[in-house]
């Protein structure tokens, strides 16, 4: 068959174009436009070039707070990812305890982030939370104010409270579209649980867990609300991670210069890790086939 | 290779059938011969798959026994009754190679690698796959893969029986073709005992020694092609297998005519009387359009199918096909059918009648 060549078929992508602009390209040129200047109010502005790149590329603050944001996601990606998994498999697979399950782990989901935040910030005090009370009274030092393991454990808790039900939710997903028949197949080859896990169920839902794990990965990289409201960043600067550090920067010390420089190359880290991610993935994808 | 009986069995997937309406497999009784290949035909829903599950043990029954030469394997588990299947849409296991594929039904059973490899090679001779046994499951074709479920069946020596639900549906056509004449092959050579699921006709016949048809859950008949397209026991044996099927005529039968609207045919037996719905079944090859002999009808169409003509008359509001051969004529005034009364099958309440010599 020929194609037909029509440029006038461009005009068809301008509206995105145009909305793509107007909600990311041009937010993010203002960014730019403050990292590579300086200014004193009055909207003076003066030409810094790459200076506050390079500040923020030698402070140590950022690669702390770095260093710490890649540990939180690592912990809870290796903590969600086969949690969520175990969870779906003991899903039931029909009828209504299936439907009630569904809609009891998609609750977590549907609570917004701050309230998240106040609840375990709530429910782990000492003084009055059941959590952090119940651990007082059995002689556990569980303090997430002052106590950083405790608090470290405490968002993450939170957010394995919090996510893993997104995991579950789309393995789930990729376990019932595996069709009968390659069940049925196992138990006549007679394969072992652990065989049909990893011959068959992990093959077919490694599709929905790539998703699941970018989606988890670039969420827990931007995450902020959460630790923000139940430690603020502490105890010192123990649970500072990358966005509320920006955020204390940007706006707790006005320093408009470097935090903008610290977005963008904060963004380009999103951007680089998840695009790695995702082509080793469709790699190892083509690479099987 | 095991002589499968079944014995009084029957199945409902509800857990309280009321009525024979809620059985999906109506009782039955049955023996498949050790190293013969059936096919079981019928239309979509009749319980042909039903069958295979519970042979297969993926299902258990709700009454009566399934023996194994004898033994009893009702409540034996799918791994413990030794059988293979072939399943509708190719099961592989996507991230193993084609030898790893082969190789897995002999591993989970604990058999030393050695011998592992040998069989592995045999059977990949067998299916013609010698040259990818090294290549990964996931990027074949469905034919190939089709050829893998069937490998990974037959490696186990010990195999009881080979069962296919509908094997050939995702295929192309012209490896149909192919993969049903080495499956006969494989059957000629090895002598396992198939059964072989199929709601096409030119695949049961082809392929099996005996026909198991099946009907609203029911076996309505197992026969050689032969049989089936001779005397078919049911008439929707009669319309089923055929192209096209058995005419099929409401008719008062007496003695050895049956009236039909005013006229009637000869029969080649005779009868008592009978009750309840009572029909004639021909076949279209045994019917004959002349200007002056037999049931007058009117002439709707003339269908060329290359080999022959099949033409669609009306007898009263009743379809009757006539086959004629490809040089035959027909011309406007031959508007009267008439059949060999040999083959006038009669049928009260869709079975059919013996009858006695006349």
């Amino acid at each position: 068959m020929e194609k037909t060549v029509n440029q006038k078929a461009w005009f068809l992508v301008l509206p995105v174009l145009l909305l793509v602009a107007f909600s990311a390209v041009i937010p993010l040129m203002t960014v730019v436009n403050y990292s590579v200047q300086d200014t004193f109010g009055n909207n003076q502005f003066f030409w810094a070039g790459l200076e506050w790149f390079e500040e923020m590329l030698a402070s140590e603050r950022m690669w702390d707070a770095l260093g710490r944001q890649l540990m939180f996601s690592g912990i809870i990606l290796a903590i969600e990812v086969p949690l969520g998994i175990f969870v779906a498999l003991n899903m039931p697979k029909s009828g209504f305890w299936s439907s009630f399950c569904l809609v009891l782990m998609s609750l977590p989901l549907l609570i917004p982030w701050n309230v998240v935040g106040t609840i375990w910030q709530i429910f782990g005090r000492v003084d009055i939370g059941l959590l952090g009370h119940t651990l007082d009274a059995l002689g556990i030092n569980y303090n997430y104010t002052q106590d950083t393991v405790a608090a470290w454990i405490t968002i993450v808790v939170m957010d394995v409270w919090h996510w893993t039900s997104l995991v579950a939710l789309l393995a789930y997903a990729g376990l019932k579209s595996i069709p009968e028949a390659y069940y049925q197949a196992a138990k006549i080859d007679q394969a072992s649980r652990w065989k049909v896990f990893r011959y068959i169920e992990l093959p077919k839902m490694m599709g929905v867990l790539m998703i699941a794990v970018l989606l988890r990965f670039m969420d827990s990289f931007m995450i902020y609300t959460e630790p923000f409201v139940v430690t603020g960043g502490g105890p010192g600067n123990a649970t500072t991670l990358l966005s509320i550090d920006l955020v204390k920067m940007a706006l707790g010390q006005f320093d408009l210069g470097p935090a903008a420089a610290f977005s963008i190359m904060y963004f380009l880290v999103i951007l680089l890790i998840s695009w790695v991610f995702y082509t080793v993935m469709t790699n190892l994808d083509k690479r099987e086939g | 290779m095991a002589k499968i009986t079944l014995d009084n069995l029957a199945h409902s997937y509800l857990s309280n059938p009321a009525s024979e309406d809620d059985y999906a497999l109506k009782e039955l009784n049955h023996d498949w011969e050790d190293g013969a290949a059936y096919a079981l035909l019928g239309a979509s829903g009749c319980g042909k798959s039903t069958l295979l599950n519970i042979i297969s043990g993926l299902l258990q029954p709700s009454q009566g026994r399934i023996l194994f030469d004898g033994k009893d394997v009702t409540n034996a588990a799918t791994a413990q009754r030794n059988i293979a299947q072939v399943f509708q849409f190719p099961v592989v296991y996507d991230t193993m190679t084609v030898r790893d594929n082969l190789a897995f039904p002999l591993r989970n059973r604990g058999r030393d690698e050695a011998y592992v490899s040998d069989r592995v090679q045999e059977i990949a001779r067998m299916i013609g796959m010698e040259d990818m046994l090294n290549k990964k499951a996931r990027g074949l074709t469905a034919d190939a893969k089709q050829k893998i479920s069937l490998g990974r069946g037959m490696v186990r020596k010990d195999v009881n029986a080979l069962l296919f639900d509908e094997p050939l549906t995702v295929i192309d056509p012209h490896m149909k073709w192919e993969l049903r004449t080495q499956l006969k092959k494989l059957h000629n050579e090895f002598g396992h005992t198939m059964i072989y699921v199929t709601h096409d006709q030119t695949e049961a016949l082809t392929f099996a020694d005996k026909v198991v048809v099946m009907y609203d859950g029911r076996v309505v008949q197992i026969g050689t092609p032969q049989e089936l397209f001779e005397t078919p026991e049911h008439t929707f044996v009669g319309y089923f297998i055929g192209s096209p099927g058995m005419n099929v005529i409401p008719a008062r039968i007496e003695g050895t005519r049956a009236y039909l609207d005013g006229s009637y045919v000869e029969l080649g037996r005779g009868y008592g009387a009978l009750d309840g719905k009572v029909e004639i079944g021909v076949r279209p090859e045994f019917a004959r359009l002349s200007q002056s002999e037999g049931l007058p009808v009117k002439i709707r169409r003339i269908e060329d199918v290359g080999r022959h003509k099949i033409i669609r008359a009306d007898f009263f509001g009743h379809d009757i096909n006539i086959i004629a051969g490809e040089d035959e004529q027909v011309s406007a005034d031959m508007n009267r059918v008439s059949f060999d009364p040999e083959r006038v099958n009669v049928y009260a309440d869709d079975w059919r009648i013996k009858g006695e010599a006349a």
